[in-house]
């Protein structure tokens, strides 16, 4: 009889895989950046645990941002997009109940915030944010339209690609993650600073959702399928022995 | 052809952009949906423990406050124990969730969280941790998460014993992670991310 038991810590982050804090062509990142080494300890039980999202807490339309913040009879205006995929970790596990909020701009590149000032029509019937919680088997989707890309104060006339933000909450602090999914083919991928922070193309990649033809639903919805993968825990085997020994 | 280790890669990260608000706390940021905003109440009813405050300012390399930021915090109870699915070591207090995210305010960039003061968890190998809260920080900017910790500037003794504390290697830089007592229940923790007070951040 073996017992497996998942308190072997976190792999570490891949440092040489994950974007740097300073990436000059990125402007903003110049003052926000720390400087010093980062301290490097093993995951203790502060960063092995996080807190419980029950399925509870998510209401019907929370990932359906067509619907969420429309008036009844109404809907959001724009391509209108599935996004599914799985929430994974780094040995190819499903995520079950991982929280996954999601955010964008709407179909003319405009965001619903009171600092963002892109001259790109509000939409009434779109608020821009979602959330849902991952299945058993780590899988989620959202409904959506396609986000327009927009302009950005950076370089003289520096453009972002359609994106969505993603934020992950897993199981343990330590896999905390916000990131940004693209669409496949956007000419604006190569051109971006923020995505250049990326240090290969293969992580650009990871970043880029495919359309997904299996998923769209005709006459209605077109689909993007878009994997996210989180830091896994260590596996320690016990064979035959206590816990201990 | 050898084999081949089939492990995935961690998705890489990207900046919260200067709208995370939107996403994460969008009844702040004045999108009325889903009730209000996760994380922004840690206590649910009367909680065990010291009930405090931990107010702070985080600031980029030119002094300037962050106004655009989101923090996390995440800690054990007053006992010592994660409102978590995995905690094993006993029933953790139910009015405590733990966790809480607070933005910097749009003008000031002060955030502020109501909790209450952690008690000891241990390290892997069985020695104490002295009581702290761990912290998340995500911004325009800021290309990953930076993680932090908050520990407290009256707990000399446990600090002073402390696996992670004892082991920075400059240890001029340790007051960067004590959050200062203001006054009974209250605490102030600035965060530097560049200069000469620079926090210290962690690569867990
Ligand atoms: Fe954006």
């Amino acid at each position: 009889m073996s017992l497996i038991k998942q308190t072997g810590g976190y792999v570490p982050r891949d440092r040489n895989w994950q974007p740097d804090a300073l990436t000059p062509a990125y402007k903003t990142s110049i003052k926000r950046s720390p400087q010093a080494a980062l301290l490097s300890f093993p995951t203790t039980l502060s960063e092995e645990s996080s807190p419980v999202f029950g399925h509870k807490l998510i209401g019907e339309l929370d990932n359906d941002l067509i619907l969420n913040h429309a008036q009844t009879g109404e809907s959001a205006i724009g391509p209108r997009i599935i996004v599914h995929g799985r929430v994974l970790d780094e040995m190819g596990r499903g995520v079950p109940g991982a929280l996954l909020e999601f955010w964008q701009a709407n179909a003319g590149g405009r965001y619903r915030h009171q600092k963002e000032s892109y001259l790109a029509a509000l939409d009434p019937n779109f608020g821009g944010c979602g959330r849902t919680i991952t299945a058993g088997d780590g899988s989620y989707e959202l409904r959506t339209i396609q986000p327009g890309p927009y302009p950005w104060p950076n370089g003289m006339n520096d453009w972002r690609p359609a994106h969505i933000h993603f934020s992950i909450f897993g199981h343990g602090f330590a896999q905390r993650l916000i990131t940004q999914m693209y669409f496949e083919g956007d000419p604006h991928i190569k051109l971006c600073p923020i995505v250049d922070a990326l240090k290969s193309q293969k992580a650009v990649d990871a970043l880029t959702a495919l359309l997904d033809m299996h998923r769209t639903v005709p006459m209605d919805s077109r689909a993007f399928k878009f994997d996210i993968v989180l830091r896994g825990q260590r596996q320690t085997y016990f064979e035959n022995r206590k816990e201990g020994l | 052809m050898i084999q081949k280790l089939d492990y995935l890669q961690e998705s890489p990260s990207q900046t919260a952009g200067p709208y995370v608000h939107i996403g994460c706390m969008p009844n702040f940021a004045g999108i009325d949906i889903y009730g209000g905003d996760l994380g922004a109440q840690m206590k649910t009813g009367a909680v065990q423990g010291q009930e405090i405050t931990i107010n702070g300012v985080i600031y980029d390399g030119t002094n300037t406050p962050l106004r655009d930021v989101m923090i996390e915090i995440w800690q054990p109870d007053a006992a010592g124990l994660f409102p978590s699915a995995n905690e094993t070591r006993g029933t953790p207090d139910p009015n405590f969730t733990g966790w809480g995210r607070a933005p910097g305010n749009m003008e000031t960039g002060e955030f502020m969280f109501d909790t209450v003061k952690p008690g000891a968890v241990p390290y892997p190998d069985g020695r104490m941790q002295a009581p702290h809260i761990t912290a998340w920080i995500v911004a325009r900017g800021i290309n990953i998460g930076l993680h932090t910790r908050i520990y407290f500037d009256d707990e000399d003794q446990a600090n002073a014993a402390d696996p992670i504390l004892s082991r920075i290697e400059f240890p001029s830089r340790i007051p960067t992670l004590l959050a200062k007592k203001t006054g009974e229940g209250a605490y102030r923790f600035d965060i530097y991310l560049q200069g000469p007070n620079e926090t210290i951040f962690f690569d867990i």
